[in-house]
C-alpha cells in the first residue's frame, strides 16, 4: 500500500474552500449586485466545483489515513458518521427554510402572483413535504449541495478502499460512471417532479478526482502540471471560456461564435456537470497551483486568515451561509433592494461568517487544551470541521 | 456631471413618453421593450390582408382571476391597444393560457392551434411552470428551439414573454436559468423577446406599482396587465414599422 504523499497541511485547500463558501453565499442571494464578482460570471465552472473537489480531496486525505492505520471498518464508520452529521445539518437548514416560507405564504397573497404562489403549495401538505425532505427528494432551491455531499459520502467507503489499492482503476471507474450517466440519463428522482439538481452520478467525478489528487495524484501529475504546454493550454482555455461567457452578457457579440460551434457547445449543463465545466475547473486548478505554491509565505499572513478559517470549518460555515442568504433575500425583498443595501448585506454576511469561524476555532482550541492529554485533532477540521 | 446626467435623463424620459405608444406610468419601462427582429409574417398580414390573428399561449400569469379577469388581463388589453394603433386592421387576440403548462405541454398543443386559429403571431409566455415543476433548463431550451421552428413553418411569427418579476418567490422558484434559455433561443432564432421580468422589476424599483403589497384587490394587477398589453403592442408595431412602405398605415 503506497503511503499518502503530502504530510503537512495544505493551506491552499482551506483558502479556496473558504473562498468557495463566500461565493456560494453571494450567489444564493437572488438579484445581488455583488454576484458580479463571483467566478460563475467569468467562466463555465463555479464555486460548486471547487467545494466538491476540495471536499473529495480532504475526505480522501483524512479517511485514507484512517483506513491505512485503523482499517476499513473504522474508516467507513467515520465516513458514515460524517454523512450523518451533514444530514442533520441539512434537516436543520430545511426547518429554517420552512419558517421563512411560512411567513412568505401569508405576505405574498396578491392576484398578480397566483401562479408563483403555486410554488408554496407544499405548505398545504406539510406531512408529505416533510417526509420527502427527509428522504432528500424534496430539496428547496439552493439546498441541493448538502444532499449531493451526503450521497457522495455514503458511497465513499468502497471508493476509498479502491483508491488506496488501484488509484487509476478507481478513477477510470469514476469516469465510466460519469459517461454512462450522461448517455443513459441516470439521476435520482426529486419530489414532486424532476431529478436532482446536482446529479450525484456525474458530480461524483469531481469528488473522486479530488480524492485521487488527495491520495498522491498531485505528485503523480507533478511533471505534467509543471509543463509549460499544459499551463499554456489551461490559460488559453480559461480565456476562451471567459470570452464565451461575455457573449451571454453582451449578446451582440454572440454572432462571432459560429453557429455549428454553438450547437456543439450548448447547453453547458450544470446538473450533469458538463465536460466543459469539468475542464474549466481543471484549467483553473492548473493555473492556481502554478502561481500559488504550497509554501507561499502570504498563505500564513493575517490578511488571508479569515478566508482560511472559514474553509477550516466548512460544514458550519456552509450552513451559516445558506441561513444568511435566506436572511439577505428576506431583506432585499421586504425592506430594500437598493444597491447600497445589497453591498451591505453581502459584506455583513461575510463578516458574520468570519466571526463565527473564529468563534468555532477559539472554542475548539480551548476544548482541545482542556482535555489535556489528547493532541488537537487537526484532521477533523481538515475534513470540514466537527467530524 | 450629476446635473448633466439628470438633465439628459429628463430629456430621454420626455422623449420616450412623447413617442412611445404606452405613455404614463407604463412608460418608465418603455426603454426595456424593443423589437430586435423583424416579423415579416405579421407585416404582410397587416398590409396585405388587413387582419391580424394573435394567439397568446401561456400559464396563469397571463390571466387574472375573477369575473372581469379575462377583460383585464394583458391579452385583452393587447387587443385593444393594437386596434388603436392599427386602424383599419382587424385585430383579434385569443388567449389560450392554462394553469401549470410546461413549455413541452404547450408545444404539444401548437399543431392544433395552428390549424384551428391560423395565427400570424404567437405570443409565447413560458418558463415559470417549468421552473416550478423542476423541468431541466436544458430540456426546456431544447423544447423551445424545436417548437419555434414548427411555429414559423406553420406561418406564425413568435414573441417570447419571460416570467414575472416576483422577488418574494425568488427563494422558492429559481428562474434565472429559464430566463437565460428563453433569451438564448430568442437570440439564436432572431425572435423578439418581451422582457416582462425586466419591465416589472423597473416598475417595482421606481415605485410605479407596488408589487409587494399583500392584497386581494385587482387594482394594481389590472394596471400592470394593461401596461403589459400596451407595451407589447408597442413592440409589435415597432417590429413591423421598420419598413417605410408599411409605416403609413400605423398610427404613431
Amino acid at each position: 500500500m503506497p503511503p499518502i504523499a503530502p504530510a503537512g497541511r495544505d493551506l491552499r485547500l482551506d483558502l479556496f474552500r473558504g473562498l468557495a463558501l463566500w461565493l456560494i453565499f453571494l450567489d444564493h442571494i437572488p438579484a445581488n449586485i455583488v454576484n458580479w464578482i463571483t467566478i460563475k460570471n467569468y467562466g463555465f465552472s463555479d464555486a460548486a466545483e471547487i467545494f466538491v473537489f476540495i471536499s473529495g480531496y480532504t475526505a480522501a486525505f483524512v479517511y485514507g489515513r484512517t483506513m491505512q492505520q485503523r482499517g476499513v471498518v473504522v474508516a467507513s464508520a467515520r465516513i458514515l458518521k460524517r454523512a450523518w452529521t451533514v444530514y442533520i445539518a441539512h434537516v436543520f437548514i430545511f426547518v429554517i427554510f420552512m419558517a421563512e416560507i411560512a411567513y412568505l405564504t401569508r405576505s405574498i397573497d396578491n392576484p398578480l402572483y397566483n401562479e408563483e404562489m403555486g410554488a408554496l403549495d407544499f405548505m398545504k401538505e406539510p406531512g408529505d413535504t416533510l417526509i420527502q425532505a427527509l428522504l432528500l427528494k424534496f430539496k428547496p432551491t439552493f439546498m441541493d449541495v448538502l444532499p449531493l455531499y451526503i450521497v457522495l459520502l455514503i458511497g465513499f467507503p468502497p471508493v476509498l478502499w479502491l483508491l488506496l489499492r488501484g488509484p487509476t482503476v478507481a478513477l477510470a471507474l469514476s469516469v465510466a460512471l460519469y459517461t454512462a450517466s450522461w448517455n443513459l440519463s441516470w439521476n435520482l428522482p426529486s419530489y414532486p417532479t424532476g431529478v436532482w439538481y446536482f446529479n450525484p452520478f456525474t458530480w461524483q467525478l469531481i469528488f473522486v478526482f479530488g480524492a485521487w489528487c488527495g491520495l498522491g495524484g498531485v505528485t503523480r501529475l507533478g511533471s505534467f502540471m509543471r509543463s509549460r504546454w499544459v499551463l499554456g493550454i489551461a490559460a488559453a482555455y480559461l480565456l476562451f471560456a471567459f470570452l464565451v461567457v461575455m457573449t451571454w452578457y453582451f449578446p451582440r457579440y454572440a454572432a462571432y461564435i459560429p453557429k455549428w460551434f454553438q450547437d456543439w457547445m450548448y447547453p453547458i449543463d450544470k446538473t450533469n456537470m458538463d465536460v466543459l465545466r469539468f475542464a474549466h475547473f481543471v484549467a483553473l486548478a492548473v493555473v492556481t497551483v502554478r502561481f500559488i505554491p504550497i509554501d507561499a509565505s502570504w498563505l500564513k499572513s493575517r490578511f488571508v486568515k479569515p478566508m482560511i478559517m472559514c474553509g477550516q470549518h466548512s460544514l458550519e460555515i456552509f450552513c451559516l451561509g445558506i441561513f444568511l442568504s435566506f436572511l439577505g433575500h428576506f431583506v432585499t425583498s421586504e425592506i430594500s433592494r437598493s444597491m447600497g443595501i445589497q453591498i451591505l448585506i453581502s459584506a455583513l454576511g461575510i463578516l458574520t461568517m468570519i466571526a463565527v469561524a473564529w468563534l468555532i476555532s477559539w472554542y475548539k482550541d480551548i476544548e482541545g487544551r482542556g482535555s489535556g492529554s489528547q493532541p488537537k485533532p487537526s484532521d477533523a477540521d481538515l475534513a470540514g470541521g466537527g467530524a | 456631471m450629476k446635473l448633466f446626467a439628470g438633465i439628459l435623463l429628463g430629456i430621454l424620459t420626455y422623449a420616450t413618453a412623447a413617442f412611445a405608444g404606452a405613455g404614463g406610468e407604463c412608460g418608465v419601462a418603455a426603454h426595456l421593450v424593443h423589437a430586435d427582429a423583424a416579423m415579416p409574417r405579421v407585416a404582410t398580414a397587416i398590409t396585405k390582408s388587413k387582419s391580424l390573428n394573435v394567439v397568446v399561449v401561456g400559464t396563469t400569469s397571463s390571466t387574472l382571476p375573477g369575473a372581469n379577469g379575462q377583460a383585464l388581463a394583458y391579452p385583452a388589453r393587447l387587443e385593444i391597444a393594437l386596434q388603436k394603433r392599427l386602424p383599419g386592421v382587424a385585430v383579434k387576440v385569443i388567449s389560450m393560457a392554462k394553469p401549470r403548462q410546461t413549455a413541452q405541454e404547450m408545444a404539444d398543443g401548437f399543431p392544433k392551434i395552428l390549424k384551428d386559429e391560423k395565427p400570424t403571431l404567437v405570443v409565447w409566455q413560458t418558463g415559470t411552470a417549468d421552473a416550478m415543476r423542476g423541468i431541466g433548463a436544458e430540456s426546456f431550451q431544447a423544447t423551445l428551439e424545436g417548437a419555434v421552428d414548427r411555429l414559423q413553418a406553420g406561418g406564425a411569427d413568435v414573441i417570447f414573454m419571460n416570467m414575472q418579476y416576483s422577488p418574494r418567490t425568488d427563494a422558492v422558484i429559481s428562474t434565472a436559468a429559464y430566463a437565460d434559455a428563453i433569451r438564448w433561443v430568442a437570440l439564436e432564432h432572431a425572435l423578439n423577446l418581451f422582457d416582462r421580468q425586466g419591465v416589472m422589476r423597473q416598475w417595482s424599483e421606481l415605485g410605479t406599482f407596488d408589487l409587494l403589497a399583500a392584497t386581494k384587490s385587482l387594482d394594481t394587477a389590472a394596471k400592470v396587465h394593461d401596461c403589459i398589453g400596451r407595451l407589447l403592442a408597442d413592440l409589435i408595431v415597432e417590429a413591423v414599422s421598420t419598413d417605410p412602405e408599411k409605416k403609413d398605415i400605423i398610427k404613431q
